[in-house]
C-alpha cells in the first residue's frame, strides 16, 4: 500500500502482487484514481478551510492579540506611572524650593527682628552711658571749681604769710586776695 | 532485488463508498493522509495553548499564523487579508502534507497532479471570479501593462493572456514535479543501498555507506523542498490574488 522511501525489502512482491491491478501505469496518471482523489481532496479542504475559518484562526489571532494588548496596555500603564512619579517629583521639587524660601524669609524676619532689638538696646545703652558721662562731667566740673576756689584760699593764704615772713608786715586780706587773682588769671 | 520507485505513488482504494456516473469514488490511501494532515493542522492550531508566554506548539502555530499574514501583506496588501483563511489552508494543507510524506511509509499527497491541479485550479478560479466581481471589467487591465507602446501592445497582451491562462498549469505542475522527483531520488537512493546489501553481502553494505549518505542528504534537502513549495505555492496564490484585488500592473 503506502509504500514508502523508507525500505525497499518486500517492494518487489508488493509491485508483482498490484501491478496486474494497476497494470504497470504511472499512478499520478491513472484517471481511474481522479473521481475518488477529488471527492476527498473537496471534503477534507472544505472541512479544514472551515476549521481554519471559524475555529483555528479567530483563535491563533485572538491570542496574538491578546498579547499585543497585554504589551501595549502594560507600556500604557508604565508610561502612566512614569508620569505620575515624574509629577510626584515636580511637586517635590515645588515644596522643595517653596519651604527653602520660606526659611529664609523666616531666617531674614529674625534677624532683622534681632538686629532691630540689639539697635534699641545699644541705643538705651548709650543715652544711658551718655547721661552718666554728662552727670559724671558736671560732678568733675564742680569738684574742680571748688578745688579752684580751694586753691585760691590756699594761695592768699600762702601768699600772706610768705610776704608777712619776709617783710615781718602783715598784708591786708584784700590786696593779697587781688594779686593771688591776678596770678591766678595770669 | 528489484527496486520500483514508482510504487510509493500507488493509489489503493481502501473501502468503496459509491459512485458518481460511472467512477467509483473509494476512500483511498490519498483521502487518508488528506484527512491525516487536516487532523494534524486541526490538533496543531485549535490544542496549542493561548498563553501570554507562547510554549512550543503555540509558538509554532502562531508563527505559521504571523508568516501567513505577513506574506499576504506584503504581497497583496492589506486587502488581501480577507483570503487569510483560504492561503493559510492552502500553506498549511500542502507544507503538512509535503511533510508527512517525508516519513517513509507514508503516501504523499501533493505528489498527485490532480490534487496540485484542482488546489491550483481553486486558486486559478478565486482570481478569476472574485476579480470580475470586484473590477467588473476593469479587471481585463491585468491583461494590459501600462507603459507599453502602441504598437507592441497586441503581443504583449496575447502573452499576458496566454501566462494567465497558463498559471494554473505552472502552479501545478510545478509542486507536483517537486514532490514526485524528489521522492523517486530517495527512493532510488535508498533503494540502492539496500540492493548493494543483498546482493553483494559485506561488501555491498560497506559499499552501500555512499548512497546512504546521499539518501540522508537528500532527505534533508526534501525537508526543504517540502517547505518551501507550500511557501512558493501560497506566495504565488498571494501574487495572483494580488491582481484581482487591484489590475493593472
Amino acid at each position: 500500500m503506502a509504500e514508502s522511501h523508507g525500505g525497499a525489502t518486500g517492494t518487489g512482491a508488493h509491485t508483482e502482487a498490484d501491478g496486474g491491478h494497476h497494470g504497470g501505469g504511472f499512478p499520478p496518471f491513472e484517471s481511474s484514481t481522479f473521481a475518488s482523489q477529488l471527492v476527498s481532496l473537496a471534503i477534507a479542504f472544505v472541512a479544514l478551510y472551515l476549521i481554519v475559518s471559524r475555529l483555528a484562526l479567530p483563535r491563533v489571532g485572538g491570542a496574538i492579540e491578546a498579547r499585543q494588548n497585554k504589551i501595549e496596555g502594560d507600556l500604557a500603564e508604565a508610561q502612566k506611572l512614569k508620569d505620575q512619579s515624574e509629577a510626584a517629583l515636580k511637586a517635590y521639587e515645588g515644596e522643595l524650593a517653596a519651604a527653602r524660601a520660606r526659611a529664609q524669609a523666616i531666617g531674614n524676619e529674625s534677624r532683622e527682628k534681632a538686629n532691630a532689638q540689639a539697635d534699641a538696646e545699644r541705643k538705651t545703652l548709650e543715652q544711658q552711658l551718655a547721661a552718666k558721662l554728662a552727670e559724671a562731667e558736671k560732678t568733675i566740673a564742680s569738684t574742680r571749681a571748688t578745688a579752684m576756689s580751694n586753691v585760691r584760699g590756699i594761695a592768699a593764704d600762702a601768699a600772706g604769710t610768705i610776704v608777712q615772713q619776709l617783710t615781718g608786715v602783715v598784708p591786708d586780706a584784700a590786696s593779697v586776695n587781688a594779686a593771688v587773682d591776678a596770678s591766678l588769671k595770669g | 532485488m528489484k527496486i520500483d520507485p514508482i510504487h510509493q505513488f500507488n493509489v489503493e482504494p481502501l473501502f468503496t463508498i459509491g459512485r458518481i456516473g460511472d467512477h467509483t469514488i473509494a476512500f483511498t490511501n490519498a483521502s487518508l493522509y488528506m484527512f491525516v494532515a487536516v487532523g494534524i493542522i486541526a490538533l496543531l492550531l485549535l490544542t496549542s495553548g493561548k498563553q501570554l508566554v507562547p510554549g512550543r506548539l503555540q509558538s509554532v502555530s502562531e508563527l505559521s499564523y504571523e508568516f501567513v499574514a505577513s506574506m499576504i501583506r506584503s504581497t497583496a496588501g492589506a486587502d488581501g487579508m480577507r483570503f487569510f483563511p483560504l492561503i493559510f489552508s492552502l500553506f498549511m494543507f500542502i507544507c503538512v502534507s509535503n511533510l508527512v510524506g517525508i516519513v517513509p511509509y507514508t503516501f504523499t499527497v501533493t505528489s498527485h497532479l490532480i490534487v496540485t491541479a484542482a488546489l491550483a485550479l481553486l486558486v486559478f478560479f478565486t482570481v478569476l471570479i472574485y476579480g470580475l466581481y470586484k473590477n467588473g471589467l476593469k479587471f481585463l487591465k491585468v491583461f494590459v501593462p501600462s507603459g507599453v507602446p502602441g504598437y507592441i501592445l497586441p503581443l504583449v497582451m496575447a502573452i499576458e493572456v496566454l501566462s494567465f491562462f497558463l498559471r494554473p498549469v505552472s502552479h501545478s505542475v510545478r509542486l507536483f514535479a517537486n514532490m514526485l522527483a524528489g521522492h523517486i531520488a530517495l527512493k532510488v537512493f535508498a533503494g540502492f543501498v539496500a540492493m548493494l546489501g543483498a546482493s553483494l553481502g559485506v561488501v555491498g553494505w560497506i559499499g552501500g555507506v555512499m548512497p546512504l549518505a546521499l539518501a540522508v542528504a537528500l532527505t534533508a534537502l526534501e525537508l526543504l523542498v517540502a517547505f518551501l513549495q507550500a511557501y512558493v505555492f501560497a506566495i504565488l496564490t498571494c501574487i495572483y490574488l494580488n491582481d484581482a484585488i487591484h489590475p493593472g500592473h
